[in-house]
């Protein structure tokens, strides 16, 4: 199919990363009493940015590679690379 | 509990993905092999973790917590013995006759290796029960979304009655699920599987962490829980010195092999997303890759529902009776609250008088429990991803069975591809109509899991002996492998009718015959009905097709073992040879039950 999930993927959990980062940086502390004491919106939102960040350049680079003839969409060109 | 403006937001952004996915793939959407089969050019890796999260529904996650505050450790049978040797099985053995031979579907192999009638009963039993199960995914949902009261606010300010609240669960789920996979067929329903996998760990692994460290660890656990919750194997040699109530030969054979190759092998929700593979190397190692989170699976979904049982007892909370009243509940154990019945709002008492624990709400009271507002949004959508990803499997099954299987045989033969891709869209509408039917009628059993296992056992069970036979003996006949099916069917019901948990009432837990046999447990009663099933379905088709002629071997070639070639796999390096890939996983699986005994 011509669309790979990795970028969807990508996208999805870097804009919830972003979102959880900007939301622990300015929410306040108070409400992390409820978890152990941790910023886990900060921490976690780190972790899934990081995720979607690596998603989308797997998924940008093997579309960068395998789609040059990309007006037809081509299943039998686009092997995994993993 | 409090949902801010971020919490809605994230559910917004998910469905939106979830629609655009689905948008973004109609336009691949030309003949029905690419609605109903994704035109089989996924990669290994995304039908891998589709296999997985077709499979990780309601039933998982929210069972399989409730299980775990139930059993303990003890659950993790239904992942290390209960799957991973089958989708090890499947995956060598067993692809190379689904994704070799011209079968669209499973019930289509059927009629390849044996005949129309043998597919039919299949497909029509099929059909039904993904209806069914569906229908459960789709209750188990409303259900939540009610019981954690977060629609009630918005709902007050908008002026509707708080009853709204089930249906709305249930049409806006069904909605989601039916635009996406009207829009982008099977490969819609995959990619976005591969998504909500990616999202139901990300919602479990933080609460897990935050959950492992308020309790002190795992010795922190096993201090509060105590031995029986800890092992997965000590206690296993007499139904009555553990918690599941089960033997270790009811567990092996009734759950590890019957129950477990019964599914795996040969339910066509799983199978599918192999048969979606580019290539037959890809389509053999789908169920491989699948096996690996799979077997760590437990670490996500069963400690919830330990810590929420090993978490001190909270304060009975005040609860919306009916009509309004506030009535106060009786305590449960840990997170765990006392289960109140869907109607009179009382508690429900099990037979000594005790109040029985609403085990489903273990995971959702944990996340209510950790999270703040922010992650909370996140785990919540991770709930409803994995509630939409077991429905969208059950949906892409049936819309194919349907239309390869009982449509195009049975009701309008010969019509072109076009129409076909026509009634798979068409399918999916009415089967999400039939399992919304299907959700008001779900309200029977404590335990999702425990009712699945139920149905489970009466249709799959005997399933996989017929297969068995069908892939492996090349004697096997139609005629045989019918009346396998059926009497091992009947013997299913039969075995349930005449015998009875302990404590239970004569009725739909069994005993509706005549008592004969008391089973220390459900499951154990569950697990054995399969293993009665299976035999009487095995035995039943070697005799009679040893008194039937026997098929014409050159029909066969490609569809069992002994005509078939073996699929080459010298040029793929070692770690693509599914081979190599099963014992890594088969010895990985017994390192886990070791460490775990």
């Amino acid at each position: 199919m011509g669309l790979d999930i990795r970028l969807p993927i990508g996208m999805l959990f870097t804009i919830f990363g972003i979102m959880l980062i900007v939301f622990g940086l300015f929410s306040n502390p108070a409400l992390y009493a409820q978890s152990l004491g941790i910023n886990i919106n900060l921490a976690w939102g780190i972790v899934l940015l990081v995720f979607g960040a690596i998603m989308l350049f797997l998924g940008a680079r093997s579309m960068f590679f395998s789609s040059r003839p990309a007006a037809t969409p081509d299943p039998e060109g686009r092997e995994p690379r993993h | 509990m409090g949902l801010t403006t971020i919490d809605w937001v994230i559910m917004g952004v998910y469905f939106a993905f979830v629609l655009g996915i689905g948008a973004a793939l109609k336009r691949y959407m030309k003949t029905s092999m690419d609605f109903f089969l994704a035109g089989r050019s996924i990669p290994a890796w995304v039908c891998g973790l589709a296999f997985i999260s077709a499979n990780l529904g309601a039933q998982e996650v929210i069972g399989m917590g409730a299980s775990g505050a139930k059993y303990g450790i003890l659950t993790s049978h239904f992942y290390w013995i209960g799957a991973i040797p089958a989708m090890v099985f499947v995956g060598i053995f067993m692809m190379p006759f689904y994704y070799g031979s011209r079968a669209r579907s499973v019930p289509e192999y059927l009629r390849l290796r044996f005949d129309e009638k043998t597919r039919g009963l299949n497909a029509v039993s099929f059909a039904t029960m993904t209806i069914f199960s569906s229908g459960i995914s789709m209750y188990a949902m409303a259900k939540l979304i009610q019981t954690l009261h977060f629609l009630d606010a918005p709902f007050r300010a908008l002026g509707l009655p708080q009853s709204w609240i089930f249906h709305t669960g249930i049409i806006v789920s069904a909605l989601v699920v039916l635009t996406y996979i009207y829009l982008g067929g099977l490969t819609s329903a995959i990619y976005n599987e591969v998504l909500q996998f990616f999202l139901i760990v990300a919602g479990f692994i933080p609460l897990v962490w935050l959950g492992l460290k308020n309790v002190g660890g795992w010795a922190g656990l096993k201090a509060t829980l105590g031995p029986s919750y800890m092992h997965s194997w000590v206690g296993m040699g007499n139904p009555h010195t553990n918690r599941l109530g089960v033997e270790w030969f009811g567990l092996a054979m009734g759950l590890g092999f019957v129950l477990s190759f019964g599914y795996w092998c040969t339910d066509f929700l799983v199978v599918q997303r192999a048969m979606a593979a580019d290539s037959m190397a890809s389509a053999r190692r789908t169920p491989l890759i699948a096996a690996v989170p799979k077997m760590l699976f437990p670490f996500l979904v069963i400690l919830p529902g330990l810590i929420a049982i090993a978490l001190p007892t909270q304060a009975p909370p005040i609860i919306n009776g009916p009509q309004g009243s506030s009535v106060s509940a009786p305590a449960g154990q840990g997170l765990i609250p006392a289960k109140l019945d869907a109607t009179t709002g009382q508690p429900v008492l099990d037979n000594n008088g005790h109040p029985q624990l609403d085990y489903d709400l273990a995971v959702p009271n944990l996340l209510l429990h950790y999270f703040p507002t922010g992650i909370l949004g996140l785990g919540l959508t991770a709930l409803l991803a994995s509630f939409m990803s077991g429905m969208a499997g059950n949906v892409t099954a049936f819309n194919t069975v349907w239309t390869h299987d009982i449509y195009e045989p049975y009701i309008r033969p010969g019509a072109g591809d076009a129409h076909y891709l026509m009634m798979g869209r068409m399918a999916t509408i009415f089967g999400i109509a039939l399992s919304v039917a299907g959700a008001y009628l779900a309200t029977r059993f404590n335990n999702i899991m425990d009712m699945l296992q139920l149905v489970f056992a009466f249709v799959n069970a005997p399933l996989f002996a017929t297969f068995l036979l069908g892939m492996f003996w090349k004697r096997a006949t139609g005629h045989g492998a019918f009346t396998g099916l059926l009497s091992g069917t009947f013997a299913a019901a039969i075995h349930h009718g005449l015998t009875l948990p302990e404590n239970a009432i004569p009725g739909i837990k069994g005993g509706w015959l005549a008592v004969l046999h008391t089973y220390p447990s459900e499951m154990a009663q569950n697990f054995w009905t399969a293993i009665f099933a299976w035999t009487t379905c095995f035995v039943v088709t070697i005799l009679v097709s040893l008194f039937t002629k026997a098929p014409e071997e050159s029909r066969l070639v490609g569809l069992v073992y002994s005509l078939t070639e073996r699929p080459q796999e010298g040029h793929l390096s070692w770690y693509k040879r599914p081979a190599y890939l099963g014992a890594l996983i088969i010895a990985a699986t017994v390192m886990l039950n070791l460490v775990f005994r």
